[in-house]
């Protein structure tokens, strides 16, 4: 892959080479079992969270006419909650939450992580030592309990959470960088360039890079699964979205206290993050068993 | 080995140190002023008791002070006292450490229990229709967070089945069963990631193995299928499911949070969500360093588990 941007004479040349390699890529991940089905609830989750406004039958913070816990029906799909709003439509609007909280807590992360690991890996040393006792660090505390305390600090608020935990999945881009960036640093074509007297910097970004990319990618899809779920237990304790606004994990915390009146209630949130989750993680263990040779051979082992 | 085993409690010494630092820094964060917060509703006015709590709290140091100050104190046992309940903070943590840990406890025993033979079901016959079914409970349980498990767990067996009570903890001290019942629901909640994550390592590294040449052999030589999984290929196919389990430890404290507040569990993941609510400042760097230094602890003999087990990781 390197070799082939390196050695690259011409800019058009380049460009179809990769959209045909990104149709095979797409083709060959989405031969994997299940991969139709994950790739089909995430599209739907994207489209829900982008056209959230046209989509919902209702005003998500408003009081319903049906009044409060009204039991699924023709008028609310998925019935009311305790203050009589359309739960579809909190739904709805959540999964623009949810995609929300996903993709800018991984991209905090994996900008910080990749950025950190490429160095650590390539330039080794004391710079290494720094780094990566640093991420040591951040990565010896509980997932949940570090973001927890992070949000609390920052006070709620969703941007808050989203900072919280692209911090706390920081350490897992950048340990997965800095193994293949050591690897990538002993191959020859590396070699090769430093002593053609090419600069740390674009060795880094010319050579080192785009062959970290395949397990990046893989391990962002499946950060953003994480990602939904954390966003989901901070709202659910009360430090993620601020009400009136829903997310999934604020919907649950209001609901499991209506549980013997009203189970739907705890029902519907719950299965739109767990089904948004299983999708994602489904479409990541696709493009790993894609992007992974050594995998592709074995099979599903 | 000794040398492997001093190289990894070296490199552990100066993480601990930033871990402190970490600790100390997200308290220093958090919004609210703690001397207002000791003070108490009535007193908010009085600056002179203010400026009195100030000192005593060590809050009128310059901060790299403070730091030291709270370190020094700590490393003697002294972790302060409670801004809420005025107990000293390490009180707090030893009468609630030992519910998590039963917790903790439970929800390993029943992930292992169901893991480990599914694990070797699948892996004897891959690609069956039973391994099948195994990959689909596998996949879901990573996907599910814990606090819909939990509610829906609660739902079907305390609401609508009356089989276990919703919530509440009963101690060992009244009675063994009364308190594994109280836990049941939460420690099937809190484990079932880490079932499903065993389940799958266990039987990935299985198959692995049983591909290896002194299997083969094994096989040729007309040992039975049995015997060839349990007694040649199952220790070294544990030898990688050790480190996912060490890894693991993490995420079962996390999870005790919302596990435990929902279950009302009088624990450390909920004494973490209580402290962050009720602004009890000494009590959340209490909990949040006792946990990552936990998972540190946890890490560190899983590597030297690891080392002990696979010859190869110590002498490289």
């Amino acid at each position: 892959m390197a070799e082939f941007t390196a050695q690259a004479s011409t800019r058009d040349w380049r460009e179809t080479n990769q959209r045909k390699r990104l149709a095979a890529l797409l083709s060959r991940t989405l031969r994997t079992r299940g991969a139709g089905f994950g790739l089909a609830v995430v599209s739907i989750v994207l489209l829900l969270a982008i056209a959230a406004d046209l989509i919902a039958p209702y005003n998500p913070n408003k009081m319903q006419a049906a009044g409060i816990l009204a039991s699924p029906g023709a008028a609310h799909l998925l019935g009311t909650d305790h203050i009589g709003r359309d739960v579809l439509s909190r739904i709805i609007f959540g999964a623009r939450v949810a995609v929300l909280a996903g993709i800018v807590s991984v991209g905090f992360a994996m900008t910080v992580g990749v950025t950190v690991g490429l160095l650590a890996g390539y330039l080794g040393g004391l710079v290494d030592d720094i780094l990566m006792r640093l991420v040591d660090t951040l990565w010896s505390f509980p997932t949940l309990v570090l973001a927890l305390a992070i949000a609390a600090s920052l006070g709620p608020g969703l941007i808050n959470a989203m900072i919280a935990i692209g911090v706390v999945f920081t350490p897992a881009f950048a340990r997965l960088v800095r193994g293949q960036a050591l690897s990538v640093r002993e191959r020859d074509f590396v070699t090769a360039a430093r002593v053609l007297g090419a600069k740390p910097w674009r060795i880094i970004l010319v050579h080192v890079w785009p062959n970290v990319t395949a397990p990046v990618i893989v391990q962002s899809s499946l950060m953003i699964a994480q990602a939904i779920i954390v966003e989901a237990a901070l709202s659910f304790l009360g430090l993620g979205i601020e009400p009136p606004n829903a997310s999934w994990g604020s919907m649950l915390r209001q609901a499991y206290q209506y549980m013997d009146r009203a189970p739907y209630l705890s029902f519907f949130p719950g299965v739109a993050i767990f089904v948004t989750v299983l999708s994602l993680n489904i479409l990541g263990d696709a493009l790993r068993l894609t992007l992974d040779p050594r995998l592709r051979e074995r099979g599903s082992a | 080995m000794t040398q492997y085993l001093l190289r990894r409690v070296a490199y552990f010494v100066p993480v601990i140190f930033l871990v402190t630092v970490v600790v100390f820094a997200i308290t220093l964060l958090l919004p609210g002023d703690p001397a207002l917060a000791f003070l108490g509703e009535g007193n908010i006015h009085d600056e002179v008791a203010y400026q009195a709590m100030r000192k005593e709290l060590g809050l009128d140091q310059p901060v790299p002070v403070q730091y030291g100050l709270w370190v020094a104190r700590a490393v003697q046992g002294d972790l302060g006292r409670s801004v809420r309940t005025r107990e000293p903070v390490l009180e707090g943590l030893g009468a609630r450490l030992p519910v998590t840990l039963q917790l903790m406890a439970m929800a390993l025993a029943i992930a292992l229990l169901v893991a480990i033979p599914a694990g070797i079901i699948s892996a004897a016959k891959p690609n069956s229709k039973i391994d099948g079914v195994g990959t689909v409970l596998a996949i879901g349980g990573v996907a599910i967070p814990e606090f819909w498990l939990g509610i829906l767990l609660i739902y079907i067996f305390a609401v609508w089945l009356g089989w276990l009570p919703p919530s509440g903890y009963v101690s060992p001290s009244v009675g063994l069963w009364p308190s594994i019942r109280s836990m049941l629901l939460p420690a099937i909640s809190l484990g079932m990631a880490l079932n499903a994550v065993t389940m799958r390592q266990v039987r990935s590294s299985l198959i692995e193995v049983l591909q290896h040449e002194y299997i083969t052999t094994a096989r040729a030589k007309g040992l039975a299928e049995g015997a060839l999984i349990f007694r040649h290929a199952l220790k070294n196919a544990m030898i990688p499911v050790v480190t996912v389990i060490g890894l693991q430890i993490g995420r079962l404290f996390g999870g005790s949070v919302v596990v435990e507040t929902i279950f009302a569990l009088p624990g450390m993941g909920r004494l973490a969500a209580d402290s962050i609510f009720f602004r009890d400042f000494p009590m959340l760097q209490g909990v949040v360093l006792i946990m990552a230094v936990s998972v540190l602890i946890a890490n560190l003999i899983t590597d030297l588990v690891y080392a002990y087990l696979d010859p190869r990781i110590r002498y490289s």
